[in-house]
């Protein structure tokens, strides 16, 4: 699986309050949620972002709350990859469950500017800014994890589980 | 080689004799909880799963709290699909407004949570129960939807940072002053991924509300939990809340690897206020040069409003008004504290002094509703997040303090240690 897209860049601990304000919680709708993604930090985000685009973000992205409305509204909004040098830990599970891809590489994030193309290849973990021909390698998931993402999340994992529990009964 | 305490708890819901640090497990939960704003999004993925019922429905605790009483009409339809799931899967742990409270305020006042039990919640301040001497943690609602639906959630067992306390509060220094001082020491992501674990001879000095307030805001220091100690007062307080309820003491071994040790003299400690916008912009307040002039003031949420924080406060203000101009919110966290500040008296005092009480909800604490800022506006709230937006315009302001240090600041209309007055 790869993705392709522009990159929005952002700084260090960017949390789930700006991703998706409180004042939008009242709703669970994805693309309502997404219609304001970002917007505390990044006003024009919604405006510009396209389908596959790429955020590349310093330290401890998604910090705070465990609203899964976050990961939902980058997901949604088109997002195809998050790429930062560390994770908040919900934010990082939460990704994972509902499977909006994730890769941690402080290489990478070091190197990556605003407006680059980069390229990533999901199943290497290779990493390639496509505009200034650079690349980089970020570290594997654990088995576990890999499981969960080629289950495509976990209820289909968990569902996967619970169907061969009912044929060995 | 030993295990932490966190480690033991979690060895012992997945049916493993040992876990080391970044071991991947299934453990089995004894409570899994979700809200008003994380519950709807459970209760869709729940509909996905293949399970008809919840795995144990007296294992399931749904608080409508966050945006409760309804603040609009899409947080009444949010609220109604929570109490209708509720209905449907008769959950015995569902608190309709009425009886409900702040849920981390709640769960532990009715006895829910216990010594080693294994909690997950859909909300990041779930971490809140360590002070029981329990493992619980904040999770999304899917891992909520996949708790509920099967008993189970997947665990990467973490390391831990040991936090040695000696000596004792000051006068007028209390839980939070700890915890801002402890996350202003390591920052928002110091104990990112890993378990935050209280010891020392200090702990005992520690009321129960202090530890709730500790526990509660590890995960502002990024972590996965915080845990303290079970002691007698820990004990007192399960035989008061949750009496009959099984509970299990973990103790870490002595031979238990700390990725580091932080040693904490209570006794040096002082007032601590965070700046905007992190909690880890922490300064003792008589550090701070100019002075820093407020239009409101809220003292609650599952931080800070337990009984006790509400004593602390009245005992400050009583007899006196608030500043001219400014805006004094006071909500329990739980119909019980309300009832208990009342028949001690304290409401009457907060009135007096020219304060506005509130039914429990956790209202303004996250920019829901109940005192909303304006752009360019500033709080000093006990609560436990000061991000850019979190109160309201995306140019206000929130500063975190204990209930001492926002009680001064009411009176003062400025930021204000509890000593000026
Ligand atoms: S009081 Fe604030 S921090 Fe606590 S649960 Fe409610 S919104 Fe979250």
């Amino acid at each position: 699986m790869n993705a392709k897209g522009t990159v929005f860049r952002y700084g260090d601990d960017v949390d789930t309050d700006v991703i998706i304000p409180a004042r939008y919680l009242n709703t669970s709708d994805p693309k309502e949620l997404a219609s304001h993604c970002m917007e505390d930090i990044d006003k024009d985000f919604v405006k510009n972002v396209r389908d596959g685009d790429i955020i590349v973000a310093d330290d401890n992205f998604g910090c705070g709350s465990s609203r899964e409305h976050a990961p939902i509204a980058i997901k949604e909004s088109g997002v195809s990859c998050v790429i930062a040098n560390s994770f908040a830990r919900i934010f990082y599970r939460n990704s994972i469950n509902i499977g909006l891809p994730i890769l941690e590489c402080p290489e990478a994030v070091s190197a990556i500017k605003a407006g680059d193309t980069v390229e990533v290849d999901f199943d290497s973990g290779k990493i390639t800014d496509v505009t200034t021909g650079e690349s980089f390698q970020a570290g594997a998931f654990p088995e576990f994890m890999q499981e969960l993402i080629a289950a495509g999340g976990l209820v289909n994992y968990i569902n996967r589980d619970i169907e061969n529990a009912g044929k060995q009964d | 080689m030993g295990m932490t305490m966190t480690q033991k708890i979690l060895a012992a819901h997945a049916g493993l004799p040992e876990v080391k640090a970044g071991d991947l497990i299934m453990a089995n939960l004894d409570l899994v909880l979700g809200n008003d704003i994380t519950a709807p999004v459970a209760i869709n993925v729940f509909k996905g799963i293949d399970a008809d019922k919840v795995f144990d429905k007296s294992k399931v605790a749904l608080v409508p709290d966050h945006f409760a009483p309804n603040k609009d009409i899409k947080a009444a339809e949010q609220c109604k699909q929570v109490r209708c799931f509720a209905c449907d899967q008769e959950i015995e742990n569902y608190f309709e407004i009425g009886e409900m409270g702040v849920e981390h305020a709640l769960l532990p006042e009715k006895g829910l949570v216990t010594a080693g039990d294994v909690v997950i919640g859909a909300d990041s301040h779930t971490c809140t129960y360590g002070a029981l001497g329990a493992f619980s943690t904040g999770v999304g609602s899917t891992d909520m939807a996949v708790g509920m639906a099967t008993g189970k959630a997947w665990f990467k067992v973490p390391a831990a940072v040991r936090f040695n306390l000696t000596g004792e509060f000051p006068e007028h220094v209390s839980g939070k002053d700890l915890i801002l001082h402890i996350i202003g020491l390591i920052g928002v992501d110091g104990a990112l991924y890993e378990s935050m674990e209280f010891a020392g001879p200090g702990v005992a000095s520690l009321t129960m509300d202090d530890r709730f307030t500790v526990a509660n805001m590890a995960i502002e220091a990024g972590g996965k939990n915080g845990i303290f100690p079970v002691d007698d007062q820990t004990i007192a307080y399960m035989e008061e809340h949750a009496p009959g309820k099984e509970y299990t003491i973990y103790e870490a071994d002595p031979d238990a690897q700390y990725v580091q040790t932080i040693d904490i003299d209570l006794s040096q400690l002082k007032p601590t206020v965070a700046f905007p916008h992190l909690p880890e912009n922490t300064k003792t307040v008589d550090e701070i040069e100019e002075p820093v002039v407020i239009d409101q003031v809220v003292i609650g949420s599952c931080t800070n409003g337990r009984f006790s924080d509400f004593k602390k406060a009245a005992d400050i203000m009583r007899g006196k008004h608030v500043k001219k101009g400014l805006r004094v919110l006071i909500i329990p966290a739980t119909q019980q504290i309300y009832l208990d500040c009342m028949e001690a008296g304290l409401l009457k005092d907060f009135i007096d002094a020219g304060a506005a009480v509130s039914t429990p909800t956790c209202g303004p604490c996250l920019g829901g509703h109940m005192g909303i800022l304006a752009a360019g506006e500033r709080c000093v709230s006990t609560t436990n997040r000061n991000f850019v937006g979190r109160m309201g315009h995306v140019d206000s302001e929130v500063y975190l303090a204990s209930p001492e240090t926002a009680a001064a600041s009411a009176i003062l209309g400025r930021i204000a240690s509890p000593d000026e007055l």
